[in-house]
């Protein structure tokens, strides 16, 4: 691509933010700084001199030193070799880079993202023969990458021809041809197993497809209560302490997608490290395999330089909408946008730009709008339907909602799952606040929870919703006056309300059992409470006192009963139901004699 | 190598001095400033061209004459000397002596910048710490290789506290202690006496190394005061296979020096004048601690945040409880009623503490317990507010029940003596204790066969 590399010097060092003087040079083209040969890209573009963003820290860079352009822009390598592994910002692979230059990371190291001597078996799409005319996302051939996912190999999105040679089935590195093009031009192209492709450019597809299903993520107050489909975006935002990462970690562990990619922008070193310690053992449930085999994590821990945690985002997106052309449904959550945005108004700042609301530049709303569009369900131009549901965590100052990225992020997205510090200091888990969290999925995902588990799931969502905000408005009330105020009824609508949220909402990442939840065994709980509730009402209207019923021990079980039986012992839960009517079917048989007695 | 020594100074302001027509000089290069009256200040390029280079100068630019400055580029970064000698010295922010003792001689010299750990090369901490506080070990445990500030506020006993924390810090069973480096940036010199004296007083001086810069000390010094103190942590650490504590006291007097000096800088600020970047810069101070893969050595921190007027979404305690791993918060309220330590444990969190307890590191029922004193505390609290209103006389037997408990727990498990050391397992047993109020069916959070095993009440 770059047959005449420019060659310039550094005129300015302003932090991340370094001004040269190249002339030529393109805006968005990667650019290597200095002795050491820093990687960054060209922000903005005057006269003879470019603005540049380096992705590492520039001490110790001076004025003169020299500065070259690549000629191509920041882009990703895609091709069999990602999952499994944990790569930088930029797309560096971090475990190489630790055997490179140790526990720190050492600036000015040049790694390819995937591996250049591993070989991969090679099988050729059979369907395919010299002479044929190929296009993007034309199936070369597959690779088995892990255990659960073959790898598809992919003619380029910018590529279209004539196959003239397609190689037989065998091992190749990455690099190895494996099949040759003839282009319109006439021009002979050969194609690899990977190919490189810039992030910030969307991969195209051949149309745009509405979601059908519901990512499931066994987490009950997700999957019942506010349900994400395959394909769409939401948001999780949350003060500091209520849980955002857990409830990332719980769906990247437990839900169904093919694919999991985990950016973590700007967040905790540590984190990174307790999905890179702890996948690797985990089961996949759908599979069985280990979770590791399915998941790709891109890291830019809170310390490591800003302008590479802009990128992140981007790489990993472009990842996904590589899996996603494979015909693949991937899940990519991205913790925390909030991050991302920091990073946008750093350079900003340091360039000087007139900022509108906190600091943030003015562009925030519509780059971050750009971002979250690159979620959705597709055509895949030769691999079907494919996927990518975009997660983001949102970290807003102080726990305010209204700050400028929480509000520009609601404004986009479907899903807003919003965390609560009231709950969280409760150590109620996850502390999705069912007030204010809103799915825009619930008619689509009710079609298949209908015909997948229980035609009656709607509407008893909809019933625990309203009983939960009659116990709100009723929690009022018993803070004003007491809770003598209420009628019996009333208060056993607090008794049910509670029992939806310790029975059904409240659940634990580290119990062993409640981790994971089938829909089956969600909507057996969400009954088992919704008709505790509702026969214990009946015996109210005939006069039982609500005392009578409170002191049941088996409203205690149903509570636990959550963390008793697992998503295989749904007969069970239901057992406890009848034992549940029985019980209340005697109390109600005694009160009617004793009434008769009398 | 030449050293290049300049007259063109032709700006001083707040902190900082630019110098014309410099060619090549290094961006974080470290720069002495001769003040033409025999003295010297030191100062680090951060802005650099080959017209203009900023500098910032760590002893403040007070008294600076424009004509008569010369500046001269070290060509080198800003380090310190360490070796095993810095155990029981005090030192300033640039690691130079403040004990009147000579200084480090060392060919061990470390830019205080560090870099970033790759987080491929972490390894995740699970090993509990026992502080021998009921409110931490129990319901907010540490682990080593944690970071985990206390939140506090003017006239709160955050000093007491992380001295008995570095008093009583042990791992469970063994009796090695910790390294400590200690951080003080612009503290009162009666707060940074009453650490070296209880330091003194515990026998623990030998294994302390201090760097203290006090209130009435040049504020743009606290700049790299964190940085030094964490290179020698890190020295500690993986060069002399120690595991590490380090408290630092007082973070928002270091983002009160940044935002001075961003100020200055006309940096663009984003919430109350602190600069976009406050989140960046407190990363790369807190995130330097942890566990390193096949290093025998460890680094906690223990930063002491105070809240400004008690507001816990002020940016400096908010940005430091989304970049560390939990916060203890200490309450006024709690301080009030005589109960020390007053940690309010509802918004106190550790995020790390559940791999580092449980059967095989404290005890099978631990996670549970804390889960459940939580919830009991959260409704207790409730009850407490609902008595205020109502008066307790109206409230239910049920609620009376949890209107005690509320008073139980804060007078006899937050509450504790300032040298009292309670064993992980004395903790949990008080915890069953104040829990067995309680009927059985009450505690949901606590599995029946852990009820069977600990449960002291006799009612159903």
């Amino acid at each position: 691509m770059s047959e005449q590399q420019n060659k310039g010097f550094v005129r300015e060092i302003n932090g991340p933010i370094v001004t040269i003087d190249l002339p030529g040079i393109r805006s968005g083209e990667q650019v290597r700084i200095g002795e050491l040969g820093l990687v960054g890209e060209v922000i903005s573009l005057a006269g003879r001199e470019a603005v540049v963003q380096t992705y590492e820290s520039t001490d110790g860079v001076r004025p003169g030193e020299p500065a070259e352009g690549l000629g191509w822009p920041l882009s990703v390598e895609l091709g069999p070799g990602l999952l499994g592994e944990i790569f930088d910002g930029i797309q560096r692979p971090l475990e190489k880079i630790a055997l490179e230059s140790g526990d720190y990371i050492r600036r000015g190291l040049a790694l390819p993202g995937l591996d250049r001597e591993k070989r991969w078996e090679f099988e050729p799409n059979p369907e395919l023969a010299p002479g044929q005319s190929i296009g993007p996302g034309t199936v070369l051939g597959t690779v088995q990458e892990t255990e659960t996912i073959q790898h598809k190999i992919l003619v380029p999105p910018d590529l279209t021809g004539e196959l003239t040679e397609l190689a037989p089935g065998g091992e190749y590195r990455v690099e190895d041809s494996i099949a040759h093009l003839r282009d319109a031009q006439g021009h002979s192209r050969h194609l690899t197993l990977f190919h490189r492709w810039p992030v910030r450019k969307p991969r195209p597809y051949r149309q745009r497809d509405d979601g059908i299903s519901p990512l499931i993520t066994g987490q009950r107050v997700i999957d019942s209560f506010f349900p994400q489909l395959k394909g769409g975006k939401g948001a999780v935002p949350g003060p500091f302490g209520a849980g955002k990462t857990v409830v990332q970690q719980q769906i990247a562990r437990w839900s169904n997608a093919d694919i999991v990619i985990y950016v973590g922008c700007g967040e905790r070193g540590n984190e990174l490290v307790d999905v890179l310690e702890s996948f690797p053992q985990l089961e996949d449930p759908y599979t069985g395999r280990k979770l590791m085999e399915k998941t790709l994590l891109v890291a830019n821990t809170s310390n490591m330089p800003v302008v590479a945690r802009e990128a992140s985002v981007y790489v990993g997106l472009t990842m996904a909408e590589y899996y996603r052309d494979m015909g693949y449904d991937v899940v990519m959550l991205a913790d925390s946008t909030s991050r991302w945005a920091e990073a946008l108004r750093e350079v900003s700042g340091r360039l000087g730009q007139m900022p509108v609301e906190e600091g943030y530049p003015a562009y925030l709303a519509s780059r971050l709008a750009a971002i979250y569009e690159r979620a959705g369900r597709v055509e895949t131009y030769h691999a079907g339907a494919g996927s990518v549901t975009l997660i983001g965590a949102v970290s807003p100052p102080g726990g305010d909602f209204s700050e400028p990225v929480t509000s520009h992020t609601k404004d986009i997205i479907e899903t807003f799952w919003a965390l609560s510090k009231e709950l969280a200091d409760a150590r109620h888990y996850p502390s999705i606040d069912w007030v204010t969290s809103f799915s825009g999925h619930v008619q689509a995902a009710a079609e298949w929870w209908h015909k997948e588990v229980d035609r009656h799931w709607q509407s008893r969502r909809t019933e625990a919703l309203a009983l939960l905000a009659r116990d709100a408005e009723l929690s009022r009330i018993v803070n004003l006056v007491g809770p003598e105020a209420l009628s019996d009824a009333q208060r056993w609508q607090l008794e049910g309300a509670s029992l939806i949220k310790e029975g059904v909402l409240q659940q634990s990442a580290l119990d062993e059992v409640d981790t994971f939840c089938s829909p089956q065994k969600q909507f057996a709980l969400l009954d088992l409470a919704l008709s505790t509730y509702d026969k214990g009402m009946t015996l109210i209207e005939i006069g039982v006192p609500v005392s009578h019923l409170q002191d049941l021990p088996q409203l205690a079980k149903a509570r636990r009963c959550k963390s008793m039986y697992t998503s295989e012992q749904v007969a069970s839960i239901n057992d406890l139901a009848r034992e549940i009517d029985e019980a209340f079917e005697s109390i109600r048989l005694e009160y009617a004699k004793q009434h008769t007695d009398d | 190598m030449s050293i290049k020594e300049y007259r063109t100074a032709s700006e001083v302001r707040g902190g900082l001095i630019l110098v014309r027509d410099t060619p090549g000089v290094a961006f974080g290069d470290r720069v002495r400033i001769s003040d033409g009256r025999g003295g010297t200040r030191d100062g680090q390029v951060i802005r650099a061209s080959n017209e203009e280079v900023m500098i910032l100068v760590f002893e403040g630019t007070d008294d600076l004459d424009l004509e008569a400055v010369w500046v001269r580029f070290l060509d080198e970064p800003v380090e310190i000397a360490l070796s095993p000698e810095i155990l029981g010295r005090e030192l300033n922010g640039l690691g130079e002596p403040r004990d009147g003792r000579p200084p480090i001689l060392s060919h061990i010299r470390r830019p205080v910048g560090g870099s970033a750990i790759n987080p491929a090369a972490r390894s995740y901490p699970r090993e509990f710490i026992q502080t021998g506080i009921s409110t931490i070990d129990g319901l907010n445990s540490l682990v080593r290789g944690q970071k985990l500030p206390i939140f506090s506020g003017s006239g709160l006993p955050h000093n007491r506290l992380a001295a008995q924390i570095v008093r009583q810090a042990k791992l469970k069973d063994e009796d090695s202690s910790f390294s400590i480096v200690f951080a003080a940036m612009g503290v009162s010199y009666a707060d940074a006496k009453f650490f070296r004296d209880e330091f003194a007083s515990s026998g623990v001086l030998r294994n302390v190394v201090m760097f203290v810069n006090l209130a009435d000390d040049p504020p743009v010094e606290r700049l790299t005061l964190p940085r030094t103190a964490l290179t020698a942590a890190e020295y500690l650490a993986y060069d002399l296979d120690r595991h590490v504590l380090v408290v630092m006291t007082d973070m928002t007097y270091y983002a009160e020096a940044l935002r001075e000096v961003a100020t200055a800088k006309g940096d663009v600020p984003a919430r109350k004048g602190y600069p976009g970047y406050l989140y960046s810069d407190l990363a790369e101070i807190y995130e330097r601690c942890g566990r390193i893969h096949e290093r025998h050595g460890s680094i906690t921190m223990m930063p002491v945040v105070s809240m400004p007027s008690d507001d816990i979404t002020h940016p400096i305690p908010d940005l430091t409880g989304y970049i560390t791993e939990g916060q203890i918060v200490l309450s006024r309220e709690l301080q009030n009623q005589g109960i020390y330590p007053p940690v309010h444990i509802s918004p106190s969190l550790s995020r790390l503490m559940k791999d580092g307890i449980g059967k095989d590191d404290t005890r099978e029922d631990h996670p549970k317990v804390a889960a459940q004193l939580y919830a009991l505390y959260a409704r207790a609290l409730e009850t407490r507010n609902l008595a205020s209103i109502i008066g307790a006389d109206e409230l239910s037997e049920r609620d009376r029940r949890y209107l005690k408990f509320a008073d139980d727990f804060d007078q006899r498990f937050v509450g504790q003596g300032e040298s009292e050391d309670r064993s992980i397992e004395a903790t949990l047993n008080l915890a069953w204790e104040l829990m067995s109020a309680f009927p059985r069916d009450a505690l949901i959070r606590l599995s029946e066969t852990e009820i069977a095993k600990y449960y002291q009440g006799d009612s159903g």
